[in-house]
C-alpha cells in the first residue's frame, strides 16, 4: 500500500477533482502536462539552480543541542525558515512559476491567508516578469499590513476578498473564480497541497526537496538516512507534505502532523481539522473539512494565520484515516510557549506555525536515542506583533 | 416520462428561472415558484444555498449567504416543498453544490427529491465521470435527471461524452465566467451556440449565464432550446421582494 497519490488523483478515499465544468480545461491541461514537464531535464536544471542560488538551498539540518538536552532526545531542525522570503512556501512557487512558463501562461493568480504565500508568489513573478494578482481576505489585509506592503513592493496587485468570512477560504474562492473568468492565459499558483488534482500532488512534489535533503543530511550527521520521527505542522499541509514525502512509504519513520487547536479542540475556536472535520468537498478536493451538519463550511480559528484553514490536504486526510501519521492538536498558548522556548534555547525565532510543531515535545516523550526531525517551516519575523501582544513584550 | 423530458418535447423556446431558496425571506420559496409558474415560466431551478459557491458571482453569492443567514437548510427546503406538487406542474430542478448533498447523503437526498416531486439536479462541482461511475444508478433509482454543463472551452469530444450520458438537456454556459457577469452576447458566443447546435446532439441545449432581458433571451434561444436566468432575477428580488414577479417575467418574454 502506498500513501502517495494514485493514478486517478486520490489518496485512499481522498482527493480527486470536484470542480465545475468551467474549470475542467484549465485543470485538465495541468494534469496532462505536470509530470511530463517536471521530468524534463531543462526544467529540473532550472528548478534546482533557482533553489540553490535564489532560495539558498539546501537549507541546513541543524542539531539543536540545548533543546535536545532539555527533552532528552536528539532533535534536528530542518531550517526552512532560512529560505528566501522566510518559509518553505517559496519551494512551491519557484516550481509553479517555471510550470506556468512552460505552459505559456502570462498572468499569475494566487490566494493568501497571512500573506506568506502571496509574498512568495509575488517574489517569483517579479523574478520572471509576470503579472501577479493575489487574492487576500479583507479581514486578513487589515491584520497583515506588512505582507500586503511587501507584495505591493514586489509589483503584485492585491485584491481584497469581500465574500463570505473574508479570510483564506474566501480568498481561495475568489482566486478560483478569477481562473474561471480567465481560463486561457492564467495560471493559478495554489499555496498548499489542497485544491483539485493534480495540485496536491504537484505541490507535494515541489516541496519534496525538503525530505530529499533530510535524507542525505541525516546520513552525513547520523550515518542513517531515516530518522525515527518527522514532526511538522499542518494547515493545508504543504510543509508537512514536503517533510514527509520521501518517508511516506517507510513505516519505520513515524510521522507526526501537528494541527492548531486554537483555544482548545472543543472550544469552538479551533482549526484542528482532522479532529473536528468530516469528509466533504472543499476547493475541489474530497478531504476532511470543518462544516455544519448541513454541509456549510465553517470558519476555523488559530492564533497562527498559516494554520487557519477549514480543510486539510487529501494526502493528510488519508494519513489520518489510515493512522499512518499521528495527529496532535496544539493550543495557541502551548505553541506560543514553545516558540519562546526555542528563542531562548537556540537563538531562533520561529514562525508561530512552526512553534506548533515544537510544542509536541511537551506532549510526548521520546527516547534518548530517538532521532527526531522537526520541520521549522518559517521564521517568526512576520509574527512579532502577535508575540509582542501575547507576552506583553 | 420525467417532466423535464416532456417539457423539452414542447415546441417553444423555454424560459427557466433560478433563485436561491430561502431568499429574500426564508419562507418565500413556495410563493416564488407559484408566481413564476403563473406568469409563464417553463422550468425552475431552486438553488440550494452553499457557504462557498465557487462558480457564482457576487449576486448569487450574496443571495446564498443571506439565505443561510435566514436559516435555510436542505431539510427545511424539503419541508417547504412537501406539497409543492399540489399546485405546481412545471419541471423543478434543484441546483446546488455537492458538499451539502454529500452530507445529507446522496441517496437520502435523491429520495427526498423524488418524494416532493423534484425532476432533476444540477450539481456544478460533481464531475461528470464521478457521477457516471458512482452515482448514476442512484439518480436513476429515484427518477432524477442530472444536468451537465458545457462551456466555450469544452472540447468536441467531451461535449459528445456529456451528450451521451445526458437524459435531459445540456446546460450551456455562455462564456468563460462566473454567474452574473456581462449581459448580452458577442459574436464569439453566438458562434459557439451555432457550433454546438450544428453538432446535432441528442440532448437539447439551454443557455445560462448572461441573460437578463428580452434581447439577450432572444439571442440565446435563436439556436438553442431555451435560456436560464439567475442573477437578473435575484437582483429583481433584492429590490422588489416577491412582488412584481409578473413584470419581471413579462420583460423577459416580451
Amino acid at each position: 500500500m502506498s500513501y502517495n497519490v494514485d493514478s486517478k488523483g486520490y489518496y485512499g478515499d481522498f482527493g480527486g477533482a470536484y470542480i465545475p465544468e468551467m474549470l475542467y480545461p484549465n485543470v485538465e491541461e495541468l494534469r496532462q502536462n505536470y509530470l511530463k514537464v517536471m521530468a524534463e531535464p531543462a526544467f529540473i536544471e532550472s528548478f534546482n539552480a533557482l533553489l540553490k542560488d535564489y532560495v539558498g538551498r539546501p537549507s541546513p539540518l541543524y542539531f539543536a543541542k540545548r533543546l535536545s538536552e532539555k527533552y532528552n532526545t536528539k532533535i534536528y531542525l530542518k531550517r526552512e525558515d532560512l529560505n528566501h522570503t522566510g518559509a518553505h512556501k517559496i519551494n512551491n512557487t519557484i516550481g509553479q512559476i517555471l510550470m506556468a512558463q512552460r505552459l505559456g501562461k502570462k498572468r499569475i493568480i494566487a490566494e493568501t491567508g497571512a500573506g506568506q504565500h502571496g509574498v512568495a508568489t509575488a517574489t517569483v513573478c517579479a523574478l520572471m516578469g509576470l503579472e501577479c494578482i493575489v487574492y487576500m481576505g479583507a479581514v486578513d489585509i487589515e491584520r497583515q499590513a506588512p505582507n500586503v506592503a511587501r507584495m505591493k513592493m514586489l509589483g503584485a496587485t492585491v485584491i481584497p476578498a469581500n465574500s463570505g468570512s473574508k479570510t483564506l477560504k474566501d480568498a481561495t474562492n475568489e482566486a478560483i473564480r478569477d481562473w474561471i473568468n480567465n481560463p486561457v492565459n492564467t495560471h493559478y499558483i495554489i499555496g498548499s497541497v489542497v485544491g483539485p488534482h493534480p495540485y496536491p500532488d504537484m505541490v507535494a512534489r515541489f516541496q519534496a526537496v525538503v525530505s530529499e535533503e533530510i535524507q542525505w543530511q541525516l546520513q552525513e550527521k547520523e550515518g542513517r538516512k531515516d530518522p525515527d520521527y518527522v514532526i511538522a505542522c499542518v494547515g493545508g499541509g504543504s510543509n508537512a507534505a514536503g517533510a514527509f514525502y520521501h518517508y511516506l512509504d517507510t513505516p519505520s519513520v513515524k510521522l507526526i502532523a501537528v494541527e492548531a487547536a486554537g483555544l482548545g479542540v472543543d472550544s469552538g475556536e479551533s482549526a484542528a481539522t482532522s479532529f473536528l472535520g468530516k469528509e466533504g468537498i472543499i476547493h475541489g478536493s474530497k478531504t476532511l473539512l470543518m462544516q455544519t451538519p448541513d454541509g456549510q463550511i465553517t470558519e476555523p480559528y488559530s492564533i497562527s494565520a498559516g494554520l487557519d484553514y477549514p480543510g486539510v490536504g487529501p494526502m493528510h486526510a488519508n494519513l489520518f484515516k489510515t493512522k499512518r501519521a499521528e495527529f496532535i492538536a496544539i493550543t495557541d498558548d502551548q505553541a506560543m510557549d514553545s516558540g519562546l522556548e526555542l528563542c531562548q534555547l537556540e537563538g531562533i525565532i520561529p514562525a508561530i506555525e512552526s512553534s506548533h510543531a515544537l510544542a509536541v515535545f511537551k506532549q510526548k516523550t521520546f527516547k534518548p536515542d530517538d532521532v527526531v526531525v522537526v520541520s521549522l517551516s518559517g521564521r517568526g519575523d512576520k509574527d512579532l506583533d502577535t508575540y509582542i501582544k501575547h507576552f506583553k513584550l | 416520462m420525467n417532466r423535464i423530458q416532456e417539457k423539452l418535447k414542447t415546441d417553444k423556446k423555454l424560459l427557466s428561472i433560478y433563485f436561491s431558496a430561502g431568499y429574500p425571506s426564508v419562507n418565500d420559496t413556495v410563493e416564488i415558484i407559484q408566481e413564476l409558474e403563473k406568469n409563464g415560466v417553463d422550468m425552475i431551478e431552486i438553488g440550494l444555498p452553499f457557504s462557498d459557491p465557487l462558480a457564482d458571482g457576487p449576486t448569487i453569492q450574496d443571495s446564498s449567504t443571506q439565505a443561510l443567514k435566514n436559516g435555510m437548510t436542505s431539510e427545511l427546503l424539503f419541508q417547504q416543498l412537501k406539497s409543492i406538487r399540489d399546485t405546481i406542474s412545471i419541471p423543478l430542478i434543484i441546483m446546488g453544490y455537492f458538499n451539502p448533498i454529500l452530507q445529507y447523503g446522496v441517496e437520502a437526498f435523491c429520495k427526498a427529491c423524488q418524494d416532493v416531486g423534484i425532476d432533476g439536479l444540477i450539481i456544478p462541482d460533481l464531475p461528470v465521470d464521478v457521477y457516471d461511475e458512482n452515482y448514476k444508478h442512484i439518480f436513476k433509482k429515484y427518477g432524477l435527471i442530472n444536468v451537465f454543463l458545457i462551456t466555450p472551452q469544452t472540447s468536441v469530444e467531451r461535449i459528445r461524452y456529456i451528450d451521451s450520458i445526458s437524459e435531459g438537456f445540456i446546460y450551456m454556459v455562455s462564456s468563460a465566467s462566473t454567474t452574473g457577469g456581462n449581459s448580452g452576447f458577442q459574436t464569439e458566443q453566438t458562434d459557439y451556440f451555432k457550433r454546438v447546435a450544428n453538432m446535432k446532439l441528442k440532448a437539447p441545449q439551454i443557455v445560462g449565464f448572461g441573460i437578463s432581458d428580452n434581447d439577450s433571451f432572444k439571442q440565446a434561444t435563436k439556436d438553442t432550446k431555451g435560456a436560464i436566468i439567475g442573477s437578473a432575477f435575484i437582483k429583481h428580488l433584492s429590490v422588489n421582494g416577491i412582488k412584481n414577479i409578473d413584470t419581471f417575467v413579462n420583460t423577459i418574454l416580451h
